[in-house]
């Protein structure tokens, strides 16, 4: 087929280059070993909690172009689970996270079949719907405790021998979770799969006319997505050693788009940094109160108008690489 | 499998709220040829193609490919049996790199690709392949590019390489030329002329030098009905296709 060889000199856009998620990790890892040295681990616990939780949105919105709105379900459902298992059948932890991801995998397999053939603000619609439906069972159920939530959660003894009592224990025990559920979404991205749900993130119309049966890979990435949100929910209650409304409820779902989106949207890395800046500064920012609010109002602001990318996104656009 | 026709529609109707869109339309497609389907705009020509691929669903009228009624089957299915389309406005992922492109297409091979566990390095024993068909549109010196990032003309090239990767046994192109200038125009037509050999291509165009150079048959489309059929000596003649499509700008 020599008829369309053509002369190759002529524009030369610049190719993306590769080398920078190496990198990125091996800083984060370093950052993530020093951390309980240098601030409060409980405070860093919590944000390799959000992290996570922000990466799991992070497959939908920015691998597969699905705006969930009802995150919050997966991730405060197996809070809940994972703290009542914990407490009340008396599971070991490693037991009683997965128990609470099971739940949210089971919860994502439901709401997602409901929600997967909507398209665009149908499809934010019906997940938040769906998620506020669980926030009244919340509300409501027994087990939940209501607007005290559950307090109390024995950490115990991962696999029986890892004392999660102490706080460096608890500490890496919980960056280890979390970089078990980063690698596997960074595994996910990098499959098969993961390349068609970035086509089909692209262009959903032309992934179809290839062949590809689009309901079904973004219903598994939606399953995906909700499990590990599920994982970093139930990993919490340990943390904290509590389940509470507040992580069921909707500002929550709004909390962890603000965060990613913050970050940069389909950038591995942006979630996590998301999660960082956003806690820290409700931390440094609680004594002003409902101002924390104002200034997350205004970042959310700031992201759209100027930093479409989020701070990650921009920052790989400049390298021209892929974080 | 060898039947003269490899599509062929009875009574094709679409209906979008009282508005005929497409109205009985019967099309033989001829195994081998190249087809064109041409029309003034808004004659239906699109949503032709959108019942053939199932985008949409026709209103009454049945579909055959080699044979088999394929009215009620799903648009991944209709890719699946070997007819793959074009659309109208450019179809790449923009995002992707062109090599990464082509590749989702030749990834089709593998059925499904659910396997999130296995390294996308897997995929890596198509690069190849993916390499020859970019090389084939003369895209080679873009293959780490975005898809976003190159010029209209090239990204056409990008997407037919893509669909061809899907070695399909049917085409159908919309409108592969429009927005182009004529070095692209020229060196477009060269490509579907070249990758016509052993397939079938079905194509609404517009710039009637292609269709003219190109197509073995020529169905004229108006108001969602055929006005005419036949080579493009006949067409062309017609006074009827002459006074509703030539002579709307076109001639
Ligand atoms: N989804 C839809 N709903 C309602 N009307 C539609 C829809 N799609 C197409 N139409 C109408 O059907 C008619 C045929 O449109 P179509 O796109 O098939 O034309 P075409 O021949 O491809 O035109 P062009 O040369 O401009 O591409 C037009 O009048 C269009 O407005
Ligand atoms: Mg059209």
């Amino acid at each position: 087929m020599e008829p369309a060889a053509i002369e190759q000199k002529d524009e030369s856009a610049p190719a993306i280059r590769a080398g920078g998620v190496p990198v990125a990790f091996a800083i984060m890892l370093a950052l993530i070993a020093a951390a309980p040295f240098v601030t409060y681990p409980l405070f860093v616990m919590q944000v390799l909690c959000f992290a996570l939780f922000a990466c799991a949105f992070n497959l939908l919105i920015g691998y597969v172009g699905l705006l969930s709105f009802g995150h919050a379900l997966y991730f405060g459902w197996a809070s809940y689970v994972c703290a009542h298992t914990a407490k009340v059948w008396g599971l070991p932890p490693e037991l009683a996270i997965l128990t609470g991801a099971a739940f949210a995998c089971g919860c994502g397999i439901v709401a997602g079949s409901l929600a997967i053939r909507r398209q665009g603000i149908y499809f934010a619609m019906i997940t938040l719907a769906l998620a506020q439906m669980m926030y009244f069972f919340a509300l409501q159920a027994k087990f939940t405790g209501g607007e005290d939530g559950i307090q109390g959660v024995p950490r115990g003894k991962m696999f029986g021998v890892l004392d999660l009592g102490n706080e460096l224990v608890m500490y890496y025990v919980t960056a280890a979770i979390f970089l078990t559920g980063f690698l596997l979404i960074y595994r996910i991205i990098h499959s098969p799969f993961g390349e068609v749900l970035k086509a089909i993130r692209e262009n959903e119309a032309r992934a179809i006319s290839l062949g590809y049966k689009t309901d079904r890979y973004k219903l598994m990435a939606f399953v995906l997505s909700a499990t590990l949100a599920g994982v970093a929910g139930a990993t919490k209650a340990i943390v904290l050693q509590q389940a509470s409304l507040t992580d069921v409820n909707w500002p929550m779902s709004g909390e962890v788009v603000l965060i990613a989106l913050l970050g940069g949207l389909g950038t591995l890395f942006g979630p996590v940094l998301g999660a960082l800046i956003i806690l820290a500064m409700q931390y440094k920012l609680s004594s002003f109160g409902e101002w924390v609010l104002v200034a997350q109002g205004a970042i959310f602001v700031l992201c759209v108008l100027l930093f479409r990318r989020g701070i990650v996104g921009e920052i790989a656009n400049f390298f021209r690489i892929r974080l | 499998m060898s039947g003269k026709y490899v599509l062929e529609t009875e009574n094709l109707t679409k209906e979008f709220a009282g508005f005929v869109a497409v109205s009985d339309v019967n099309l033989k497609v001829e195994r081998g040829t190249i087809h064109a389907l041409i029309g003034p705009n808004g004659a239906g020509k699109t949503t032709c193609f959108n019942l053939l691929t199932k985008f949409l669903t026709p209103t009454r009228g049945t579909i055959k490919y080699n044979g088999q009624d394929i009215t009620r089957l799903y648009p991944a299915d209709i890719a699946q049996l070997g007819v793959v389309r074009s659309f109208q406005i450019s179809a790449v992922f923009p995002h992707l790199s062109v090599l990464e492109n082509v590749r989702i297409a030749l990834q089709k091979k593998r059925g499904g690709s659910f396997d999130f566990w296995r390294p996308a390095s897997v995929l890596n024993v198509y690069n190849e392949r993916a390499r020859s068909l970019i090389s084939d549109v003369g895209l080679s010196a873009f293959e780490n590019t975005l898809a976003v990032e190159l010029p209209y003309g090239r990204k056409r090239a990008l997407e037919i390489a893509t669909t061809l990767a899907l070695d399909p046994e049917m085409l159908l192109l919309d409108e592969p030329t429009a927005g182009m200038g004529h070095e692209d125009i020229d060196r477009i037509a060269a490509l579907i002329k070249a990758v016509s050999a052993n397939r079938t291509i079905l194509m609404v165009e517009h710039n009637l030098s292609v269709v003219s150079n190109l197509s073995n048959k020529i169905t004229v489309l108006t108001r969602g009905r055929v006005l005419a059929e036949g080579d493009y000596k006949t067409v062309s003649e017609n006074p009827q296709v002459r006074e509703a499509y030539m002579g709307t700008g076109h001639a």
